[in-house]
């Protein structure tokens, strides 16, 4: 709770305070009302009180009238307090990860902080309008309305109290045997859910292997757990309701029946007094009773919001691993880049996934880097625009040691395509014009100039609106080929000092790929070119071949020299060529 | 984001919708009417109530100076115990009926959408995404359901409710009966009023909800090149925007939503006060007697509470007729062709592999035909390669052979038996299939491998284990056979094609489908993979989806694809000759050896 109101704004705390005492106010006023009841019920007692039951019933009005109108008070404050609350927090989150290195971002993963930007933001927002509205309502109504009972008859507090007891215990019983259940019912929906996606995502096995009674089988067993837990779960809430309206019913009724006999007995000077406190009694019984359901109710809803919120500072906490240089002007090196005695390991991790790499690249050169999964190629590449620091050693670009640098300076001589092809949504324009280097915005001309290069203006001119054509989140909208030369002309955009294609054309037909790699040699012959490949196609023609094998560097060289003196080399260039075109070769 | 309220959510066949729901629950019936029977007899006895109550409070009211008769309270007190108890029994009883009826409403309803998506042509699932058919067997049928449980009977309790508390009001006392209904329906407009007002910002709020999430994941996934590209600036003010917006938004939907609960607490009250005020005058005047008061306060209650219950719900009913059309247009989609006609059969162990391509003709829409005339012999136990750049529509002809998909025209000739005159059970039952996304489902290794052919034994297993080279791998997992595969990837992609292999292997068939995986398998996995492959097409008449030059060059007939269409067909060294698009496709990998 206190993390909560930490992460508040000044104006939110304030707005929030307000609430509470307007909330303060709001009761008051309501409870005046059973008490001016009280009033008239001693007033019918006597005649000719017209005149004074038509005054007191305006007052009542208006008791009434300013309790809704400071209701309405506290709904623009708790509504402006819950979602100015929900938008801050939401982001300070963003702005936190995007500050994250890829350290932080492993850490929690990515889809776990999805879901803490957004289910978990909401989820404690509802907690606070909430909150304000009806949760701190409950125990201001509840001391209030007891107060004005306190000193009354003790056999209509004792009514009072049984019927709080037997809602408690109701409450307390569905907390302890359906609140677990709840989560069950989570469990089995996902579990039915999974069953079925397993159905439509292999719907090509499934009939190919005729297994379809098989997947009707398994679908029926989940779905019959979860309909038997759905059971137990209503049957248990169907309880909640004829309970409820028992008490409601109950104890007015029990506060008659004994203010009969209580009546009976006393004296005639007090017979009014008992009548009309009884009929007044009532009203605030019930009051009581539902502000402890209420109360109760925290129980139920705070700690869904209190685990959110754990998870929400989790994040907040978190210290970015790695800290931003402050070189920022350029030395008249360009495209450069040295790694001196780099070691890479994971934190926390035993083994070092990259050992003692040593690399010098000049500018305009070609650099390819291959070697099987786990190799650490792409971790050796990922390392120049700081995803990760490395653990030994240095990387110097245009001489300077990248953690000297500014990032976003290091980042504007990058071009960086990843090996998952990224579209963002927008158009095809403003995903090649994505974000920011020093040079201008780009014109139209140049965005074209890069689809050109990339291959892609085949697709896009065939595109309806061409360049400013829409893509969809996350570039469903085109084919896996298209997104990824999509990709790559962004990075050609930036017209970058380096290249980095992380296993960025695995995913481009053999002719694309030579292409695209041809017109990258002929128009962008200053730039520094790093290329991770899994295919040897793709690398046979770089300036340098650097072969990884478990996080060593193994072998650099051309294609000739590595064929001739690398074991591992050869090894993979044999399982993808066969022996004759190897010697079709020479 | 799925949202389980969607306000804007409208049925475009209201009452057809309806209608289809009523008669899905045709076998429920009984229980249903059994129910809103129990909830309209326990409304009437809730409604009897305070009259009783009204005479208790007169009978204590108007013996002041005299004794109470005691006994006549007694007498009430204990009817209206009964009638109480009787009441909430009656409600329990019928909430039990409407969980019953709810539950087997669902199940049966998800029930019928598996069966379904197993009678669906392929080609329904080319214009449904899977999170769009996932979302009816969950979301849908929930909300369905969740309404039905709280509106069925909501909706006879509280018009009974209503209209009960109308009556008794009116029968009591008619002047209070119209101070009651007149106070209360100026509340009422103002809820409705509300009600109206704030489903626009709703809809605001859901769509700029699922934007800012949509913009989160995007992000979110994309770090890296929101990092390299220094995008934070331009992304944030995305979010910025889209989170303004919803702010906005969010506050007036918020604010006029929180309005509702005092808005109602103003309408009792006012409505309270009203009644007490004239109940009081009347009673100076001696037209009533102080109790009818009494039962009024609570008639008030039973008044104005369902009425703004019908109005809530109505929101409720309207997205819950909308989930069950998606549902209900889901369950009326074509089914596949009808097969029962069809007699012959041609058992997987009579078939010697002979296959024939005859003038095919296809097009997965009707005005586009892709596959213009296809036509070529394929002998037993040959290797037919198809290949061809990336979107050429290589899988077209796994979708024909498998009779996925129907010929438009001509006829493809299995062991002297046309296609067409097979059930696809029976054509499945001829082919074995490897597809290049591993499909593992989460159970098991061996049940991954055993699937749905139980006769299976587990050395025939640990024997297709130890044939595709996977023996050795599953003994280091912690529980060997049994260590069971999920999302938390203790495979990798190329453990799980030999995995998809050793399944196929146990499918032993005189006819082989494979799609080569190539791509993110490591090259030491790759060689495995590529030995078993050659493995299980042993003996067989393969299709092979080519990736591998070795499989390319040692095929019996290459079919080169472009564009949906085969453009050339014969062996590697006709092709190289012909000097087309194959052999430009095929040496623009050595492009750079050459020279």
């Amino acid at each position: 709770m206190i993390k909560m109101f930490k992460q508040m704004s000044k104006k939110e705390v304030i707005f929030f305070t307000s609430s509470i005492l307007f909330m303060i106010l709001q009761v008051w006023l309501e409870l005046k009302i059973p008490g001016y009841m009280s009033e008239i019920t001693k007033l019918v007692k006597t005649e000719g009180a017209i005149n004074e039951i038509i005054h007191i019933g305006i007052i009542m009005i208006l008791c009434a009238l300013g309790g809704f109108i400071v209701s309405v008070i506290i709904s623009f404050f708790s509504s402006y307090v819950g979602t100015s609350f929900e938008k801050n927090l939401r982001s300070r989150i963003f702005r936190k990860v995007q500050g994250f290195g890829m350290e932080e971002i492993n850490k929690f993963s990515t889809s776990s902080l999805i879901t803490r930007d957004t289910n978990d933001v909401t989820q404690v927002k509802n907690f606070i309008v909430m909150g304000t509205q009806m949760l701190a309502r409950a125990p201001i109504m509840a001391s209030m309305a007891i107060f004005k009972i306190i000193g009354k008859e003790w056999q209509f507090s004792l009514i009072t109290f049984v019927g709080v007891l037997t809602i408690a215990v109701m409450i307390s019983i569905i907390i302890i045997f359906v609140i677990p259940k709840f989560k069950k019912v989570q469990t089995l929906t996902d579990n039915l859910n999974r069953v079925t996606r397993e159905n439509l995502t292999g719907i090509k096995v499934v009939r190919a292997f005729n297994a379809e009674k098989f997947q009707q089988s398994k679908f029926d067993r989940a779905n019959n757990e979860l309909t038997k837990t759905n059971l137990f779960v209503g049957r248990m809430m169907s309880l909640m309701e004829p309970v409820m309206t028992l008490v409601m019913s109950g104890v007015p009724l029990a506060i008659y029946w004994i203010g009969a006999s209580l009546i009976n007995s006393a004296n005639i000077v007090d017979k009014i007094t008992i009548f009309s406190d009884m009929v007044v009694f009532s009203s605030y019984a019930i009051q009581v009773i539902m502000s402890f359901m209420f109360l109760i109710m925290i129980f139920i809803i705070y700690p869904r919001a209190s685990v959110s919120m754990g998870r929400i500072s989790e994040i907040l906490d978190t210290k970015e691993m790695i800290k931003d240089g402050d070189i920022d002007k350029e030395n008249g090196i360009k495209g450069e880049i040295e790694f001196k005695n780099v070691s890479f390991k994971y934190p926390d991790a035993e083994d070092c996934v990259l050992e003692n790499i040593n690399l010098k690249v000049n500018k305009g050169e070609t650099i390819a880097f291959i070697g099987s999964t786990g190799s650490g190629k792409s971790t050796l590449v990922n390392l120049i625009p700081r995803f990760y620091d490395v653990t030994k050693g240095e990387i110097l670009i245009d001489g300077v040691n990248i953690k000297d640098m500014k990032l976003e300076f290091l980042h504007n001589k990058i071009g960086y395509v990843s090996q998952k092809a990224v579209l963002f949504k927008g158009t095809v324009k403003s995903n090649i014009q994505f974000g920011k280097n020093e040079h201008d915005e780009l014109t139209d001309d140049e965005v074209w100039n890069a689809i050109k290069i990339s291959q892609a203006e085949e697709f896009v001119t065939k595109m309806e609106k061409n360049i400013n054509s829409d893509i969809a989140q996350n570039g469903t909208n085109v084919s896996g080929g298209q997104k990824q030369r999509l990709s790559i002309a962004r990075a050609l955009a930036r017209k970058p000092e380096i290249f980095i294609f992380d296993d960025a054309f695995s995913a481009l037909d053999f002719k694309t790929d030579y292409k695209l790699r041809k017109q990258l040699s002929d128009k962008y012959k200053d730039a520094t070119k790093l290329i991770v490949a899994s295919r040897v196609g793709t690398i046979l023609e770089a300036d340098k071949i650097v072969v990884l094998d478990n996080g060593k560097c193994v072998g650099i060289g051309t294609h000739k020299d590595l064929l001739k003196n690398c074991e591992v080399y050869k090894e993979i260039v044999l399982s993808q060529l066969s022996k004759e075109e190897l010697d079709y070769e020479k | 984001m799925k949202n389980k309220n969607k306000p804007h959510d409208v049925a475009k066949d209201f009452k057809g919708t309806i209608k289809k729901l009523i008669r899905y629950n045709k076998s429920l019936v009984v229980l249903v009417v059994i129910s809103l029977v129990l909830s309209f007899v326990a409304s009437i006895l809730s409604i009897i109530g305070p009259d009783k109550l009204k005479d208790m409070t007169n009978i204590i009211s108007t013996s002041f100076t005299t004794e109470i008769d005691l006994e006549k309270i007694k007498n009430i007190g204990i009817i209206l115990i009964i009638m109480y108890v009787a009441s909430s029994v009656l409600a329990y009883i019928d909430g039990l009926l409407m969980t019953l009826v709810t539950c087997k409403f669902q199940k049966s309803m998800r029930n019928d959408i598996s069966i379904k998506i197993n009678k669906l042509p392929l080609s329904f699932f080319d214009k449904t995404t899977v999170g769009d058919i996932l979302s009816r067997v969950t979301n849908d049928v929930d909300t369905i359901g969740f309404t039905m449980t709280e509106s069925l009977s909501s909706i006879v309790s509280s018009s009974t409710l209503l209209i009960g508390s109308l009556f008794m009001m009116i029968y009591t006392n008619w002047i209070l009966a119209l101070t009651a209904v007149l106070s209360t329906i100026i509340g009422l407009v103002f809820v409705v009023i509300i009600i109206m007002k704030s489903q626009k910002y709703f809809i605001e709020v859901q769509n700029s909800l699922g934007e800012i999430n949509g913009h989160i994941e995007e992000v979110f996934s994309a770090h890296n090149i929101v990092k390299v590209y220094n995008a934070e600036e331009e992304t944030n003010n995305t979010f910025d925007t889209i989170n303004e917006r919803l702010f906005v938004s969010g506050r007036k939907s918020q604010f006029l939503s929180s309005l509702m609960h005092p808005l109602m607490g103003f309408t009792g009250n006012f409505g309270y006060v009203a009644v007490c005020v004239v109940g009081s005058i009347l009673v100076l005047n001696k037209s009533i007697d102080f109790g009818v008061i009494v039962a009024f306060m609570m008639y008030i209650k039973f008044f104005t509470r369902p009425l703004m219950q019908i109005a809530q719900l109505f929101g409720g009913i309207q997205s819950a007729v909308a989930a069950g059309e998606r549902v209900f247009n889901f369950l009326e989609a074509d089914d596949m062709e009808n097969e029962k006609n069809i007699k012959e059969k041609l058992l997987p162990s009579n078939s010697c592999g002979n296959l024939e391509f005859k003038n095919v003709k296809f097009g997965y829409t009707k005005d586009k035909t892709i596959i213009k005339d296809f036509s070529a012999q394929v002998k037993k136990g040959s290797k037919i390669a198809i290949v061809g750049p990336t979107g050429a529509g290589k899988t077209t002809i796994v979708n024909l052979l498998m009779k996925f998909y129907n010929i438009d025209s001509g006829d493809i000739i299995i062991d002297n038996h046309s296609i067409k005159e097979l059930t696809r059970e029976n054509v499945h039952d001829l082919f074995t299939m490897v597809l290049q996304d591993t499909w593992i489902f989460e159970g098991t290794i061996k049940e991954n491998i055993r699937y749905n052919n139980r006769n299976i034994t587990d050395e025939e297993i640990i024997n297709a284990c130890k044939k595709v080279g996977l023996h050795h791998l599953i003994k280091t997992l912690p529980n060997g056979y049994d260590t069971v595969l999920n999302d938390s990837d203790n495979l990798s992609s190329g453990e799980k094609q030999l995995l998809t292999i050793a399944r196929a292997m146990l499918d032993n068939r005189p006819y082989l489908i494979l799609d080569e995986a190539t791509s993110n398998v490591d090259t030491r996995t790759e060689e495995l993979v590529s030995k078993a492959m050659d493995k299980l097409s042993k003996d067989k008449t393969s299709f092979i989806i080519a990736h591998r030059l070795s499989t390319i060059r040692n095929a019996d007939m290459i079919l080169v694809m472009n564009n949906g269409d085969i453009i050339e067909q014969g062996t590697h060294d006709e092709l190289l000759k012909k000097n087309g698009f194959y052999a430009d496709l095929y040496n623009s990998q050595f492009q750079n050896i050459g020279e």
